[in-house]
C-alpha cells in the first residue's frame, strides 16, 4: 500500500539539515498525522494574546505532572511496599541510594507544589468563567483530575509509613464507617484487614503508582482536547472565535507556537526558582510538606497527639470537624431556607416541585442520620460542588472583570474562607476554631448555593468587543 | 513581517542560548536519576572487602567464600598441582595471562601472589556459571588425559589449576582473580589490594 | 478593584498565624546553641551518641562510613566508633535485644536516625526539643526507674547521662515571668557530675548536633547544590525573558 501523499514537509532555519529532517518529516508525516497534529495543537491553535498571569499555572500542571510521574518511576525503583520495610526503604532513598535524597524531595514538594498550582488554575477558571459554555465539559474534566489527584495524593501518603500516614489513613477510611448499614464491612474492605495493615499499604501502593496515574493521564488528554475543540476563554471572557480575519484567524489570537510556548517557558523558570528555593533549603516547609510526626515510623497502638491532614486537604477537613449535633439544627435551617428561597423565587414549576420533594427527604434523613455522617457528606459535598458551576452561575458575562459587586465580594469572600478553613484545618480542635469552620462551612456552601441569584441581581458591566489587555 | 527581519540575528541567537542553556538544566536534572541506578550504599557495604581465615586451609583444598554476592575460591595448591601447570601450557589458551584478568601482582605462571595459594572468582567467564571442581588427575568424561582443574557444567569449558582455559573451549578468558591481600595470622582479605587503597 | 479585594485578602491571611500563635504550647525549649558546620562538634557528639545512646537505642537507617561526611576517615570509624566485630559500611544496630528492651523500659526505645526531625513542633525545632530534654530529668522515687522529666513527663528512660550531668531534684523557685517574679517547680543540680554545667551544655549541644546531623547526613550538600541550582536558574530568568520579549514584539 502506498503511503498518504501530502505536502512535503519544509523546515525553515535549520540550514544544511533542512533537506534531511525535511525528508525524514515527510516520511513520517505520511504515515502518521504528525503536521497536521503539531497544527492543530501548537502552531495553528490560537490562543488569546491577553493571558495574564493566572495563565501561566495550566502548563506549570503539566510541568508537575511530568515531574511526579519521572521522580515516581525512580523512587519505585527503591521502594518497598511492605509494613515491615516500608518506612526503612524511605529512608535507605534519603540515604544510601545516589541522588536518591534530591530525587524523593522532588516527588515530596512537587505533591504539594501541584496541589498549589491546581487550586490557583482552578481559581483562573473560576475569576474568569472559563467554566461556562461551552467549556463546562473542560471544567468537568478538569474537576475529575482534581478528585483523581486528591485520591493520589491520598493513596501515597500512606506509602512511607510514618505515624501521620497510619493515622491519616485511619482516620480517612474509617470515615466510611458512618455510612449506614454497610460502612462497617466497607471500611474493612477497603483496609482489607481491621486496621491499617500490609494489605492495606500493598492495595494503596497499586493505586498510588498505576491506577490512579492512568486514571489522571487519560483525564489530562480530555481536558486538553476539549479546550483546543472550543477554544481558550481569557479575562475578558470573549470569545475571540466571533472576530476572525479573512483567512479565518481570530484577530484576537496568536499562534501557541512560539508565543505561549516561550512565554510558558519563561513562567517554568519562574517556578522552578520558587520550587527548588523550596526544596533545596526547606524542603519540609514548616512541616507542612513533610510532616514532623511522620518521621516517626507507624505504629497502631500509640496516635501522635496532633494528628492533621496534609495542607491541601484542610479545608475539606475543617467542614468535617464543622459538623457537630447542634450544627445540624443551622443546617436544618439552611434547608428550611433555601427550600424557601427555591419556592418563592424560582422561575419555572421544576425547581420549586423539586425544592418541595427534596427538602423534606432531606430533613426526614437528617433526622435519622447521626451527625457524623453528615460530616462525611459535607465534606464531600464540598470538594465535588464545583463541577455545578457551569449552571450555578447565571450571569449574562463571565468574567469577573464584568461581573458585578456582587459576584465580586462574594468571590473575594469565598477566598478568604478557603484560606480560613484551610487554616483551622491544621490546628488542634478548639471552640473557637470550631465556631469559625461552622460559619465558614455557610459561607462556603452560600457561595455556591446562592449563586443562580447573585449572579442575576447584580448590574454588570459592559463587555468590550475586542479583548482588553 | 518584513520589518523584523533585523531582529532575526538576536532571535536566532537567543533561540540558541536558551536550547543551550536548557539542554544543560535537562541533563543535569538527569544525573541524579541516573545515578541513583548505581549501586547503593548498601550494596557497596554489602560488597566491601571480606576477610577469611585459611590457616586452616589443608594442601589440596579449597574455600570458598561469598564476596559481592559472588563465589570466591580459594585453593591451596599442592607442590604436585603447582608442577601441571607447566604441563599444561600448550593446552590452554592464554597460558601467560597477557589478557589482564588478574591484578599485575598475579600476572604469573600460577596466577597467585603466593604460589601456593590460588584465589578466584568462581564464575565462568563464558556465560557466568560457577564451575565445579575436578582436582582428581584421572581419566574424565570429558578430557581422557585430565591433569586437575575445573569443570564448567553448563557448557564443558575446562579450566586449569591456575583458572587458565583450554584452548577450543566457549569459555574466551582465564577466570578472573580478584584483588586480595595477605593479611598477618593466616587471613586473607579478598576484594582490596596491598598497594591501592580503595575496594577495586 | 479586584486587585484590592486581593490585598485585603492577603493582610488577612498574614493575620491569622499571629492570631494562633496565643494558644500554642506552654513546653518552653531552649534554643539549641548548635552548629552544623563545626566538625569538631560533630566528632564529639557522634563519640557520645556511640558512647552513651547507641547501647539502648539504634539508628538503623545511618552507616558508620557515612560519618566520612564529619571528617573521618574508615580506620578512625572503625578503631573509635564501630562495635568490635563490626565493619564500617554496617549500620548502626544497637547491642540490645529487642523484647529485653521492652521488659526493662516498658517499651522498645525508639530507633534514633531521625529523631532530630521528628521532634519539631511549634514550640521549636527538633534540636531545641531535644537539647532541652536531655538537661531536665530529675530525680523521682514514685518513677520505676527513679528518673522524670520535664520536657517529656512521665518518660520511659532513665537519664543516661546523669553520670556526666549529675542529679537534679525538683526544687520551687523564683522566676521571672510575664513582668513580676512567680514561683515554680523546676529542676535544680543537687549533686554534681563529672561536668561543669556549662560543660554539660556543651556536650549536650555536641551530642544534638550530631544527631540532627544524623537526622539528614546530606543536608549540608543539599544546601550547597541548591545553591548552585538557583544561581543557574536566575541567570537562566534573564535569557528566557529576552527571548519571550523578543518573540512578544510580533504581538501588537
Amino acid at each position: 500500500m502506498a503511503a498518504t501523499k501530502k505536502e512535503p514537509v519544509v523546515i525553515e532555519g535549520a540550514g544544511p539539515f533542512n533537506a534531511p529532517i525535511g525528508g525524514l518529516l515527510t516520511w513520517v508525516d505520511q504515515r502518521f498525522p504528525l503536521m497536521s497534529q503539531w497544527k492543530d495543537h501548537m502552531s495553528e491553535y490560537y490562543a488569546p494574546k491577553n493571558f495574564n498571569f493566572w495563565y501561566y499555572f495550566g502548563s506549570l500542571a503539566m510541568v508537575v505532572l511530568v515531574l511526579q510521574i519521572v521522580t515516581g518511576i525512580f523512587l519505585v525503583m527503591h521502594y518497598k511496599p511492605s509494613a515491615a520495610d516500608a518506612f526503612a526503604s524511605v529512608e535507605y532513598i534519603m540515604r544510601d541510594v545516589p541522588g536518591g535524597w534530591l530525587i524523593r524531595y522532588l516527588h515530596s514538594t512537587g505533591a504539594s507544589a501541584f496541589f498549589i498550582v491546581i487550586y490557583l488554575h482552578m481559581f483562573r477558571g473560576l475569576m474568569y468563567g472559563s467554566y461556562r459554555a461551552p467549556r463546562e465539559l473542560i471544567w468537568i474534566f478538569g474537576m475529575m483530575i482534581y478528585l483523581a489527584l486528591m485520591a493520589e495524593a491520598f493513596f501515597g501518603y500512606l506509602l512511607p509509613w510514618g505515624q501521620m500516614s497510619f493515622w491519616g489513613a485511619q482516620v480517612i477510611i474509617n470515615l466510611f464507617d458512618a455510612l449506614p448499614i454497610i460502612g462497617p464491612d466497607l471500611s474493612t474492605w477497603i483496609r482489607g484487614d481491621f486496621v491499617v495493615s500490609d494489605a492495606t499499604l500493598n492495595r494503596f501502593f497499586a493505586f498510588h503508582v498505576i491506577a490512579i496515574p492512568l486514571a489522571i493521564l487519560g483525564l489530562v488528554a480530555a481536558h486538553i482536547l476539549a479546550l483546543h475543540e472550543v477554544g481558550s476563554n481569557n479575562p475578558d471572557g470573549i470569545e475571540i472565535k466571533q472576530n476572525k480575519n479573512a483567512q479565518g484567524i481570530p484577530v484576537d489570537g496568536i499562534a501557541f507556537f512560539p508565543y505561549y510556548v516561550v512565554k510558558d517557558a519563561l513562567g517554568v523558570v519562574v517556578f522552578a526558582i520558587v520550587f527548588c528555593a523550596i526544596l533545596f533549603f526547606a524542603p519540609e516547609m514548616g512541616g507542612y510538606f513533610l510532616e514532623y510526626n511522620n518521621f516517626i515510623p507507624a505504629d497502631s497502638l500509640k496516635t501522635p497527639p496532633h494528628i492533621a491532614p496534609v495542607w491541601y486537604f484542610t479545608p475539606y477537613y475543617s467542614i468535617l470537624r464543622a459538623v457537630n449535633e447542634n450544627f445540624m439544627w443551622v443546617l436544618r435551617a439552611g434547608v428550611v431556607g433555601y427550600a424557601m428561597l427555591i419556592l418563592f423565587t424560582a422561575r419555572g414549576c421544576l425547581p420549586k416541585l423539586l425544592a418541595a420533594m427534596v427538602a423534606p427527604v432531606i430533613l426526614i434523613a437528617m433526622g435519622v442520620i447521626e451527625a457524623k455522617v453528615w460530616g462525611v457528606v459535607l465534606m464531600g459535598v464540598a470538594s465535588m460542588i464545583f463541577f455545578l458551576m457551569p449552571w450555578l452561575d447565571k450571569s449574562p458575562v463571565k468574567s469577573i472583570r464584568y461581573k458585578g459587586k456582587l459576584s465580586r465580594w462574594a468571590m473575594t469572600i469565598f477566598v478568604v474562607i478557603f484560606l480560613t478553613l484551610g487554616y483551622y484545618g491544621t490546628q488542634s480542635v478548639t471552640d473557637m476554631g470550631t465556631l469559625i469552620s461552622q460559619v465558614g462551612t455557610l459561607i462556603y456552601f452560600a457561595f455556591f448555593l446562592l449563586m443562580p441569584w447573585y449572579t442575576q441581581m447584580e448590574q454588570t458591566l459592559p463587555v468590550p468587543d475586542r479583548l482588553t489587555t | 513581517m518584513a520589518e523584523q527581519q533585523p531582529d532575526k540575528g538576536r532571535r536566532c541567537m537567543l533561540l540558541a542560548a536558551s536550547t543551550v542553556a536548557g539542554g544543560i538544566a535537562t541533563v543535569a536534572a538527569g544525573v541524579p536519576f541516573v545515578a541513583s541506578m548505581l549501586p547503593s550504599e548498601r550494596a557497596k557495604a554489602a560488597g566491601a572487602p571480606v576477610e577469611a581465615d585459611i590457616s586452616k586451609l589443608a594442601p589440596g583444598e579449597r574455600m570458598t567464600v561469598e564476596w559481592r554476592g559472588k563465589p570466591v575460591w580459594i585453593v591451596r595448591r599442592t607442590p604436585e598441582m603447582l608442577d601441571t601447570l607447566k604441563k599444561n601450557a600448550d593446552r590452554v589458551s592464554d597460558p601467560d595471562s597477557k589478557k589482564v584478568m588478574q591484578p599485575k601482582y598475579a600476572t604469573n605462571e600460577a596466577r597467585s601472589i603466593k604460589p601456593e595459594y590460588l584465589v578466584l572468582v568462581g564464575i565462568c567467564t563464558h556465560l557466568g556459571c560457577s564451575p565445579v571442581e575436578k582436582f582428581a588427575v584421572q581419566a574424565e568424561a570429558f578430557a581422557s588425559d585430565w591433569k586437575g582443574g575445573f569443570y564448567c557444567p553448563c557448557h564443558g569449558s575446562l579450566f586449569d589449576l591456575a583458572g587458565r582455559v583450554y584452548k577450543n573451549k566457549p569459555a574466551p578468558d582465564n577466570l578472573v582473580v580478584p584483588p586480595h591481600k595477605f593479611l598477618a595470622d593466616g587471613r586473607i582479605l579478598i576484594g582490596e589490594d596491598a598497594t591501592d587503597k580503595g575496594a577495586a | 478593584m479586584i486587585k484590592t479585594h486581593l490585598r485585603k485578602l492577603l493582610v488577612a491571611m498574614l493575620l491569622f498565624p499571629a492570631l494562633s500563635f496565643g494558644a500554642g504550647d506552654h513546653v518552653h525549649l531552649d534554643h539549641a546553641p548548635i552548629n552544623a558546620g563545626d566538625t569538631a562538634s560533630l566528632q564529639r557528639g557522634a563519640a557520645l551518641f556511640v558512647n552513651y545512646c547507641l547501647n539502648c537505642h539504634s539508628a538503623n537507617y545511618m552507616r558508620y562510613n557515612r560519618l566520612k561526611d564529619i571528617g573521618l576517615n574508615d580506620k578512625e570509624i572503625l578503631d573509635n566508633l564501630v562495635f568490635s566485630g563490626g565493619k564500617v559500611g554496617d549500620l548502626m544496630k544497637n547491642a540490645m535485644d529487642a523484647g529485653e528492651a521492652k521488659v526493662w523500659f516498658g517499651a522498645q526505645p525508639p530507633d534514633l536516625t531521625v529523631i532530630a526531625r521528628s521532634r519539631a513542633s511549634e514550640a521549636g525545632s527538633g534540636a531545641d526539643w531535644l537539647y532541652t530534654y536531655l538537661r531536665t530529668f530529675y530525680r523521682d522515687a514514685s518513677r520505676p526507674t527513679g528518673w522524670n522529666n520535664t520536657t517529656f513527663p512521665n518518660v520511659g528512660m532513665p537519664h543516661a547521662l546523669w553520670e556526666l550531668q549529675g542529679e537534679q531534684e525538683m526544687k520551687a523557685q523564683q522566676v521571672q515571668g510575664d513582668g513580676h517574679k512567680k514561683t515554680v517547680d523546676s529542676p535544680v543540680l543537687v549533686k554534681p557530675g563529672k561536668l561543669s554545667g556549662l560543660e554539660y551544655d556543651r556536650a549536650v549541644a555536641d551530642l544534638v548536633n550530631y544527631m540532627v546531623y544524623m537526622g539528614e547526613p546530606g543536608a549540608k550538600s543539599r544546601k550547597s547544590i541548591g545553591l548552585f541550582v538557583l544561581i543557574f536558574l536566575c541567570l537562566l530568568f534573564p535569557l528566557v525573558y529576552a527571548l519571550k520579549k523578543n518573540f512578544w514584539k510580533d504581538v501588537h
